[in-house]
């Protein structure tokens, strides 16, 4: 475990063997200050928006419902509970679609605008609490990873015993193009994201934390290492501009030099990573007792008029924001939840808006890519060198594209974490991606 | 709300991730490489003439015509601006001898287009490099035509035949060549500067490395194939290109003559008919350049480069499959 660490360098700057530079476009949004919408008429709080079990209505229609009220029950260890955003009316359960193309049932609320909170447990001296009582409190307040892939935290916060983790990083990288998300939180909250790291830290019982950050963004490097000037083993370190610097397996190989072995995870090399944003909803559950009812969420692109970073309650319908940052240009093409390297085209924007959404990108119709008009392999091999797994993902598209998806395997199929910087930097415009998506779908894992 | 009605007036796409793309292309690769041949083929002008133009322009239309055809009686998208088809005719154009009848750049150009390039498939398909098998088909069946080299001598209509540098030094040593050049300063300038007989585009060793850095500057090609091929070929020439000792070798002399340098920036680097793999890449290289020594040599040739590249081009995708990449996190050996 991490016994023969190499960090790899490019030039001063720590990072990852691979991977790609696309535009990074955060101008757009990356001065406007974290903002709350208006008011939602009504929510839609869909019951399953993490990994794992779907959660149980708590609620049923016609139920008066208070801000921060738990609707959802979580089924299972792996699930996180679901809350009321706004105080109002349960006017149904019914399937909706989420930004992810999965269906899901969602707990439908009228706003009746009064924001009228459940009580809420202040505890200034959180620090007191034990490990156990932190992560009860995380679990009650249905905190999820706010990367993207909305893992439990709690789950995540609760290693086995075999796996001793000795380091905890959050990752600020933020390295999708567009997202300024993250990057505003670390601007304006540092202290509040500096103390969740040091929940995270005494419920793992850790010693030692590091915040990685991407280069590009030096005035949020600046405030942070303000914060933790003087604190003890918590430093913050600058990283090379790379997608996907953000990946779990790449930042933990820029900031420590631990490779974490293939499908295994973090805890593996004595690792866990949490988002930025997770440790900012950390602290605001712990000392606050506050829910996770909300997140920022960056609504930007060239189809959009004024792009925001916004302060949006889980459940406002993504036509909402849009409609707040000034609706479409003429231009709007396609829309994006998350970061266009990794996000997901919405077929329509009535979809809520989830605690797993980071951004609402809309893209115009220049930058659409056609992805039917592609053209066969010319074995150039930039989709080798940019393939952050060490993956031959030219070679993966060819078989899949023939039908050979058993084949696949011997390609190590399954390590594709499909972060698109094989079809990124692919001169034949091939969706290799979408071709390894196929051949998962179709192979069983071994 | 209006923000609604205007969603439903838009037509969304909806497509797996990535939503944004590199503005590379596969024209733009095609395109950049013709660009770094503008050197090579602007000497090969000054250093034969009329004829060069000739040439040049009959298997660059030939091959762009071939391509073009093939694909319009197949049915096909018709992809002749994307700049592969001129680039095959370029390079088979360049490497030909300077006094060639009409006929024999349109049959390369046919060879290396319809059966080299789009039988096996088209783009990205075929196994063998299609310019060297249009340039095999054609030094196979006009053996006389196709070495028979005239003097650099520019615009000047008659042109002496003579014979290639590699050609003196298999037939008459390398003591015969310098004394044609006068001395072997004189010697390493002329093959330098391309003052010399030989294919249009393989004699400027200057005008070829000249475009060749700029691929490596620009990324479209790297340095392994290129510096191994070399190497290894400089490697052997030190050690078995001297007479009777061994490591008395010339490697200069065999670096700056025939198609050796042509050939390791333009025609090995070819990414269809070459390994992906770096660490295949540097084998490849290596292949290339023991297999060119070996020919010239020991083979009945004076000048191997051509075999040598069609040879290594069979290994490619073995050689790929032989050296995979490492997975991220893998301890070396553990079997994955």
């Amino acid at each position: 475990m991490g016994k023969t660490a190499t960090v790899t360098y490019a030039g001063d700057l720590r990072t990852f063997r691979g991977g790609t530079h696309p535009p990074e476009k955060k101008e757009l949004s990356k001065d406007s200050p974290i903002e709350a919408p208006p008011e939602p008429e009504k929510v839609i709080i869909p019951l399953s928006q993490h990994t794992g079990a779907p959660c149980k209505p708590a609620v049923s229609p016609g139920d008066k419902v208070k801000k921060g009220q738990v609707i959802g029950t979580p089924e299972g260890f792996v699930s996180a509970a679901v809350h009321s955003s706004v105080s109002g009316k349960v006017l149904s359960i019914e399937t909706v679609q989420l930004p992810t193309g999965r269906y899901s049932q969602a707990v439908v609320i009228e706003n009746d605008g009064q924001n009228e909170w459940i009580n809420l447990k202040d505890t200034p001296q959180y620090m007191n609490l034990s490990p156990e009582e932190l992560k009860e409190r995380i679990k009650e307040a249905g905190i999820v990873g706010l990367g993207g892939a909305a893992f439990p935290t709690h789950v995540k916060l609760s290693p086995p015993k075999e796996k001793p983790i000795d380091l905890v990083i959050l990752n600020g990288a933020e390295c999708e193009p567009y997202l300024t998300a993250d990057y505003r939180l670390m601007i304006e909250k540092p202290g509040e994201i500096v103390e969740g790291l040091k929940i995270i830290m005494k419920i793992l019982g850790v010693k030692r934390g590091i915040i990685g950050i991407e280069d590009n963004k030096p005035d949020a490097i600046e405030k942070l290492k303000e914060v933790v000037k003087g604190l003890e083993g918590i430093e913050v370190q600058a990283l090379k501009v790379k997608y996907p610097q953000g990946a779990e397996k790449m930042l933990i190989k820029a900031t420590t030099g631990r490779e974490v072995p293939p499908r295994g995870l973090p805890m593996d090399v004595g690792v866990v990573v949490q988002n930025i944003g997770t440790a900012f909803a950390i602290y605001e559950a712990v000392r606050f007792g506050k829910p996770l009812i909300e997140r920022v969420v960056t609504v930007t692109g060239e189809g959009i008029k004024k792009p925001k970073n916004l302060m949006a309650k889980i459940g406002t319908p993504i036509s909402h924001l849009i409609e707040y940052c000034g609706g479409f240009t003429d231009g709007a093409g396609k829309i994006v939840a998350g970061g266009p390297m990794m996000g997901f085209a919405l077929p329509c924007i009535d979809a809520p808006v989830t605690k797993g959404t980071s951004g609402i990108l809309v893209l115009s119709d220049l930058e659409v890519v056609h992805t039917e008009d592609f053209k066969p392999c010319i074995r150039c091999g930039r989709c080798v060198d940019a393939c952050p797994m060490g993956l031959m993902p030219s070679m993966l598209s060819i078989l899949s594209e023939k039908g050979f998806y058993e084949e696949m395997r011997d390609y190590n199929l399954f390590d594709c974490f499909e972060c698109g910087c094989c079809t990124f930097v692919c001169p034949s415009k091939r969706p290799i991606v979408h071709f390894i998506r196929l051949g998962k779908s179709l192979v069983k894992p071994s | 709300m209006e923000t609604k009605e205007k969603a439903e007036g838009l037509r969304l796409i909806v497509s797996v991730s990535p939503h944004i793309r590199s503005e590379e292309s596969v024209s733009r690769i095609m395109w950049t490489v013709n660009l770094a041949l503008l050197p090579a083929t602007f000497m090969s002008v000054y250093f034969f003439g009329l004829r060069a133009v000739y040439v040049l322009s009959l298997s660059i239309l030939s091959a762009v015509f071939f391509e073009w055809a093939f694909q319009r009686l197949t049915n096909r998208t018709v992809t002749t601006s994307d700049g592969s088809a001129f680039l095959t005719g370029l390079l088979l154009g360049l490497n030909l001898p300077s006094g060639v009848p009409f006929y024999l750049p349109l049959i390369g150009s046919f060879v290396a287009i319809v059966i080299t390039k789009h039988l096996f498939g088209g783009l990205g398909y075929n196994i063998f490099n299609p310019a060297l098998i249009g340039r095999a088909f054609l030094l196979l069946t006009w053996p006389r035509i196709m070495t028979t080299w005239l003097e650099p001598a520019g615009f000047t209509v008659d042109a002496k035949t003579t014979a290639t540098p590699l050609g003196i030094l298999k037939e008459e040593g390398i003591g015969k060549l310098i004394e044609v050049f006068g001395d072997k300063t004189n010697l390493y300038i002329h093959l330098f500067t391309g003052q010399r007989a030989g294919s249009l585009g393989e004699t400027s060793v200057i005008a070829i490395l000249l475009g060749g850095l700029f691929l490596l500057w620009r990324g479209y090609i790297t340095w392994h194939i290129p510096l191994s091929f070399l190497g290894s070929a400089a490697l052997m020439a030190w050690i078995f290109g001297g007479k009777g000792a061994l490591f008395t070798g010339d490697p200069l002399i065999h670096l700056m003559s025939g198609g050796i340098m042509l050939g390791a920036f333009f025609m090995a680097t070819d990414y269809v008919t070459s390994p992906m793999v770096r660490t295949a890449q540097i084998i490849f290289g290596i292949g290339c350049g023991f297999l060119t020594m070996l020919i010239r040599l020991k083979g009945g040739y004076p000048e191997g480069v051509m075999f040598a590249i069609l040879i290594m081009n069979c290994f490619a995708p073995l050689l790929d499959r032989g050296f995979k990449t490492k997975v991220f996190g893998a301890r070396k050996g553990q079997k994955r």
